[in-house]
């Protein structure tokens, strides 16, 4: 058994955030992270290799310098590492992007007992629509929001949030789940790993290593097989600036309380 | 045959409605609304899709808030959602019927529908809309578009996306930020019922639903709530106490108490208590922010709102860049103060 963990590297945005004056965001100004919902999903593919010494590999599609996150998940504890990296790839969106990630797993290979791990959403985009397009393209059932995990042999049991409440969900490998926060607490990485983590190996793929497969094509992957393009991006409009009220003591309350009054609200 | 770039063969408006133990979820309504401007403007018909098991008497309300069809699934496989059974008979019926536009609301169920439907109809999908408008690519002024308006990077931008060689063209929509339309019996009583065929048997469906528990207790409703009181870090000194003002201010408004995601972070309130963009979007009459710094993310929730006030120790807190009245002072001074003041203001009514 082996358990596939899609993660990406992504801006902080809890921090301070820069935006170029075209609206674009300044990445080069901001940190990068491990995406929050991903270290989640490395966290239960671990926690699955303590109980049943299953392999656990890590892909990533993204420039070069993702090697780092990788080597960072590889000392945490992941086997092997896979970077999907190339030009050709380049502004994907969601779509074309789990036609490559897809692509990335069969050449990694997903047998009968294998699980594929996704974080519910990205930090960047927030759309949480990667891991069940990955899961339709391998032909394989999904579950997403997964807040409790158990394997047993090929049987996996899930518990699916929803807003107002959760679903048990059970199904078999091979199959895709989501994580979210509510999962598990990630580890950190130990020094032992972090020696080691440079003698695991870690692959890259480019687009020669993935185009032999149907899923990729000129017209499925990057800025060109991506159905979504961006029309426009600008900053959100700023309210306009409302009424600071004098003071903070019985008089300011006073006055706000009357203003509600005439607002109609109490 | 289905080509999804033969744009012209693509007609109408499309609404998933999402119904759960029988009952339909706000959200499907406020895209009823909304998708009644979108079909309006392109001057075609608006129809929503409702599968579940006897679910029929749900069509009324769905015409009553715009639909002039609604297309009913009924299978006792389609109780209970699960992604393949829902994912097989939608896309079978798309591939038959092509409409132009399907909006999704992006709850939990929708953001796993969505995303499985747009990748077996290798088409796009824009997740989280919060706006939609109908316009035209910057290079084809023939057809018209959606033009699908969302936050990204944690709400720090905001990015228009179109779909223009490829239908259906796809949104789940955030739920909370469409308005509702008032519902009209006439309407109601007009709408088109069809039962379009399908095939589905229990060798489509990977998944088994063992059980759907609602949560213990109560959740809060903030989408629905008129006045929400929220705290932030600010209560960090006495949490407790923070907590209890906001309850009581929250009374005495008739509101609900919401948090900030560093209160729910922190394990001061369950996070269907959050405001934001990993939280819920509300627009209440009247938003009260204890203690909030006002983070973009938590600002993407709740800069709708009618009227935002603001208390914070710093004057240089953010949140009194949204907020139409700030104070700036100590919560836990000026709370109890303007509790009385409402009290008194009520009682001078």
């Amino acid at each position: 058994m082996k358990v596939i963990v899609c993660v990406k590297q992504v801006p902080d945005t809890s921090g301070k955030v820069a935006v170029n004056p075209d609206g674009t965001l300044n990445r080069a100004s901001m940190a990068t992270i491990i995406n929050p919902d991903d270290k989640n999903a490395v966290e239960a593919a671990l926690t699955l290799k303590d109980n049943t010494g299953c392999k656990v590999v890590v892909v990533t599609m993204g420039p070069p310098p993702a090697e780092g996150m990788l080597r960072e998940l590889l000392a945490m504890g992941a086997d092997e590492a896979v970077l999907v990296s190339g030009r050709e790839f380049g502004g994907s969106d969601t779509f074309a992007t789990s036609q490559i990630l897809a692509a990335a797993v069969k050449k990694i290979g997903i047998d009968e007992g294998d699980i594929v791990m996704c974080g519910r959403q990205a930090i960047d985009g927030d759309t949480a629509q990667v891991g069940p397009q990955i899961a339709e393209k391998l032909g394989i059932p999904q579950v997403t929001y997964v807040a409790d995990l158990k394997v047993e042999g090929t049987k996996v049991t899930c518990k699916r949030m929803l807003e107002d409440g959760y679903m048990t969900i059970e199904t078999q490998t091979p199959c895709l789940l989501t994580a979210i926060k509510e999962l598990n607490a990630p580890r950190y990485m130990t020094v032992g790993g972090i020696f080691d983590c440079y003698n695991k190996p870690l692959t890259v793929y480019d687009y020669e290593a993935l185009k032999d497969d149907p899923l990729i094509e000129v017209d499925t992957i990057g800025l060109k097989g991506s159905p979504t393009n961006i029309y426009a991006s600008f900053t959100p409009p700023q309210k306009g600036a409302g009424t600071m009220l004098e003071g903070a003591d019985k008089g300011t309350c006073e006055k706000l309380a009357s203003i509600l009054l005439e607002k109609h609200i109490i | 045959m289905f080509d999804n770039r033969a744009i012209d063969e693509f007609k109408g408006v499309w609404v998933f409605c999402e119904q759960r133990q029988g009952v339909l979820q706000n959200t499907a309504l406020e895209l009823i609304s909304e998708g009644r401007k979108l079909a309006d403007e392109l001057g075609v018909e608006l129809c929503g899709l409702l599968l579940g098991d006897n679910v029929d008497g749900l069509a009324a309300q769905i015409g009553g808030h715009g639909a002039d069809k609604v297309m009913v699934c009924n299978s006792p496989m389609l109780d209970k959602y699960t992604t393949d059974a829902y994912a097989k008979v939608i896309v079978d019926i798309i591939m038959e019927k092509k409409p132009e536009i399907f909006l999704i609301g992006a709850t939990n169920i929708g953001r796993d529908l969505g995303p499985r439907l747009a990748a077996r109809l290798r088409t796009g999908l824009t997740a989280d809309c919060t706006k939609l408008e109908i316009g035209y690519s910057k290079t084809d002024n023939e057809h018209k578009i959606i033009l699908q308006t969302r936050p990204a990077f944690g709400g720090h931008l905001m990015a228009t996306i179109i779909c223009p060689r490829f239908r259906p063209q796809m949104s789940t929509v955030r739920p909370g930020v469409m308005k509702k339309s008032a519902f009209d019996q006439a309407k109601a009583d007009k709408v088109v019922v069809e039962h379009p065929a399908f095939e589905l048997s229990e060798a489509d469906i990977k998944t088994n639903v063992v059980e759907i528990v609602k949560a213990a207790k109560e959740l809060v409703n903030l989408s629905e709530a008129g006045v929400i009181v929220s705290v932030g870090r600010g209560i960090s000194s006495d949490v407790e106490k923070g907590l209890a003002l906001a309850k009581e201010l929250a009374d005495e408004l008739g509101g609900v108490v919401g948090a900030s995601r560093a209160a729910v972070d922190s394990g001061w309130l369950p996070a269907d208590h959050q405001v934001g963009q990993t939280g819920q979007t509300v627009r209440p009459q009247l938003y009260v922010a204890l203690g909030i710094s006002g983070a973009i993310q938590h600002k993407a929730g709740m800069a709708d709102s009618e009227c935002i006030v603001a208390v914070n120790k710093s004057d240089s807190a953010a949140i009194f860049e949204v907020a139409d009245y700030g104070i700036c002072g100590d919560l836990f001074k000026v709370v109890p103060l303007l509790i009385e003041e409402v009290k008194a203001a009520k009682a001078a009514k």
